[in-house]
């Protein structure tokens, strides 16, 4: 099946005091139309700004340096700002963190709404506020017509997040880019937004690329995952083989850190040891390398290409089968 | 009523004692700035401590965890009901008492990049706390802040740097290193791993289990995440709305949670793996209530799936058997 949207050979690099950073270094994947993808890493793994990269919502003195990213086989890097514009909230949209910086205070929310489907719709007031109410009917939102006239401090963060995924969806997006959409929530709360927005997207057919550090959110949400570190990808795999056959140190110490609910006992949890090194883009190594158990010559001074094992299965190490024979070892004791 | 303070002990006599803590925040309004209503963020609260366990204290934001937190090292100051250390009530300690209080009860902050004053350097935050309460003799004091940086895992090459220098997960080992300067008996973790990544949560909870068994240390360990809380608390208090709903030995809680809240929020808890992804769970509707005005009963009969009349008119007990007790009228 043609895929959705392709990005390939990503690099997205930024300009800083020290000379130019890449924090995005050649990022390639597909994405489906209909799947949700994630993408897991730690802070500064490069997964939110590859995020930014595919919206073109990046600052100043950063930049798509090169690579593509097609949309239906279009790449849009090239497209000049107004065909971006739409796109963007249009085709693709995102929903960020905090609900509260992407919202305008000044505003209300039927405003912000109706603007985004005037916009992109070509409808009528009338209409386009009819349209706006559907929306926040559908994300649950109780009164709808009431939230509509208020401004968004008077909504909680859970109900403000609503609004969020009412605005992105309202267009009917084929993909929809989530950035860690509930890690300010509770968790109460988090697993209404997971639903909500698992069934709309699932009724209107759009992808959602979700961005999160947070594995358990991956094991409920996902159909495929990427994971990043250090501004590379290091494995990719549909949910299920990755958590139960993950690959590469870096992944399966991910997975060994996670305090679990269902366990009955951990003496100590697994962690990771050391942190990601700072001038890891300088590296000519596998970037992992001196936090690595199985670290050799070869990865201290060779960059491990991605490796495809078998179908749809790819990850970024020299020594996966020492890695994996160990990894599976543990798990059975 | 205050069962839970005589159940919880086994034997031990506890270090830390709350007895109905209560702590309002008045609400200002109109031309006067006349109190007009109140938040009551901690809202009869009895818990006890006893020496070497760590209590874990789970909730959603604003059921008033981070306030007990605050209210025992001094921060808040509680409206009504006592806080016991060693038997002695802190709640309401002159600045001077409250400075000697410091030496035993210290307190780990979520954020440490806020709580480190950024134009000091690590050697001169540690040697601060450990002058101002003469831990050691001057002449030591070098020594000393090169002993509580080896404890935490940091080389002592840190004595020179500045907290932006730090990541964050050596940030919190050095926010650690600080409480430990002064050899408290109690350490009130707020949220201590919230902010920090998944690799490096482990490492901070790793230290501080084995910091506790070293030191013989007590926590109360405040957190949303209920994985790091099961992990490393002994036995586990649920708040909501400002009351205690549940409490009980952390396998035991997990195992078997009797309060309709805890249940939610333990099945609203995302699991780490993909083929439970399809499991039977009650996911609450709604948002928490506002603690200006708790609904009346049980506080949380809003959003209880099982709620009848009762739970509307009348509030419910923190009762149970053994040390398991929960606030509910329909889980016993």
């Amino acid at each position: 099946m043609e895929s959705l949207l392709a990005v390939k050979d990503l690099r997205t690099s930024f300009d800083t005091d020290q000379g130019q950073v890449v924090s995005v270094d050649r990022v390639s994947f597909e994405l489906k139309a209909g799947e949700t993808l994630a993408i897991v890493g730690e802070s500064g793994s490069g997964k939110s700004v590859t995020a930014l990269s595919i919206m073109r919502l990046l600052g100043k003195g950063s930049r798509v340096s090169d690579g593509e990213i097609r949309l239906n086989g279009v790449n849009i890097l090239e497209l000049d700002e107004k065909k971006m514009r739409d796109i963007r909230g249009n085709r693709i949209s995102m929903i960020f963190q905090e609900p509260m910086t992407s919202l305008n205070p000044v505003f209300t929310i039927g405003h912000q709404l109706m603007e985004a489907i005037r916009l992109h719709l070509n409808k009528d007031k009338k209409q386009a506020r009819a349209h706006a109410v559907e929306m926040l009917k559908k994300v649950g939102l109780p009164r709808p017509e009431q939230i509509m006239d208020e401004y968004p401090f008077a909504l909680s963060g859970g109900m403000r997040q609503r609004v969020m995924i009412a605005m992105a969806l309202a267009c009917k997006p084929t993909v929809l880019i989530a950035d860690e959409p509930t890690t300010a929530l509770d968790v109460t709360v988090q697993a209404q937004i997971m639903r909500i927005m698992k069934d709309l997207c699932a009724e209107a057919g759009t992808a959602i690329i979700l961005i999160t550090h947070d594995l358990g959110v991956v094991a409920e949400m996902a159909d495929r995952v990427l994971v990043m570190y250090a501004g590379q990808i290091v494995e990719e795999a549909d949910v299920f083989t990755l958590f139960d056959h993950p690959q590469h140190p870096y992944t399966q110490g991910l997975l060994r850190s996670v305090p679990h609910l269902e366990a009955d006992d951990q003496d100590e949890l697994a962690a990771i040891p050391g942190t990601v090194p700072a001038r890891y883009h300088k590296m000519q190594a596998c970037r992992f390398h001196n936090r690595c158990a199985f670290a050799t010559e070869k990865c201290r001074t060779e960059l491990p290409p991605l490796i495809r094992t078998q179908d749809g299965h790819t990850s970024r190490c020299w020594e996966i089968e020492a890695a994996t024979i160990h990894y599976e070892e543990g798990k059975a004791r | 009523m205050s069962e839970a303070i005589t159940r919880s002990a086994p034997s031990q006599t506890p270090l830390l004692v709350l007895d109905q803590l209560k702590k309002y925040y008045p609400i200002r309004k109109g031309l006067l700035n006349r109190t007009a209503e109140y938040v009551k963020a901690v809202d009869g609260v009895s818990l006890n401590i006893v020496p070497g366990e760590t209590l874990g204290l789970v909730g959603e934001s604003g059921c008033g965890k981070s306030t007990i937190g605050r209210s025992i090292v001094g921060l808040e100051r509680p409206t009504d009901g006592r806080i016991l250390f060693e038997g002695a009530d802190i709640s309401k300690l002159s600045g001077s008492e409250m400075i000697k209080l410091h030496s035993e009860v210290q307190i780990v902050f979520q954020d440490p990049y806020s709580s480190l004053n950024p134009r000091k350097t690590i050697g001169s935050l540690l040697a601060e706390a450990v002058k101002v309460h003469r831990v050691v003799p001057s002449d030591k004091v070098v020594s000393e802040v090169d002993r509580l940086l080896d404890i935490v895992g940091l080389p002592k090459t840190s004595k020179s740097r500045y907290p932006h220098e730090f990541s964050g997960g050596q940030r919190q080992r050095i926010g650690i290193a600080r409480a430990l300067a002064l050899k408290p008996k109690l350490i009130v973790c707020d949220e201590p791993v919230s902010a920090l990544d998944v690799s490096i949560q482990a490492q901070v909870l790793n230290l501080l289990k084995q910091l506790q068994k070293e030191f013989n240390l007590t926590y109360l360990f405040i957190a949303h995440g209920l994985g790091a809380v099961r992990y490393i608390s002994d036995r586990i208090a649920v708040m909501y709305l400002g009351k205690v709903v549940e409490i009980g030995p952390t396998k035991e809680l997990f195992r078997n949670p009797k309060h309709p809240y805890t249940r939610a929020l333990l099945d609203s808890y995302p699991i780490a793996n993909p083929h439970l992804r399809d499991r039977e769970r009650i996911v609450l509707e709604g948002d928490v209530p506002s603690p200006v005005n708790p609904p009346s009963g049980c506080r949380f009969h809003t959003r209880c799936p099982m709620a009848q009349a009762k739970c509307r008119e009348e509030e419910p007990l923190l009762v149970g058997e053994g040390d398991h007790a929960s606030a509910c009228w329909f889980s016993h």
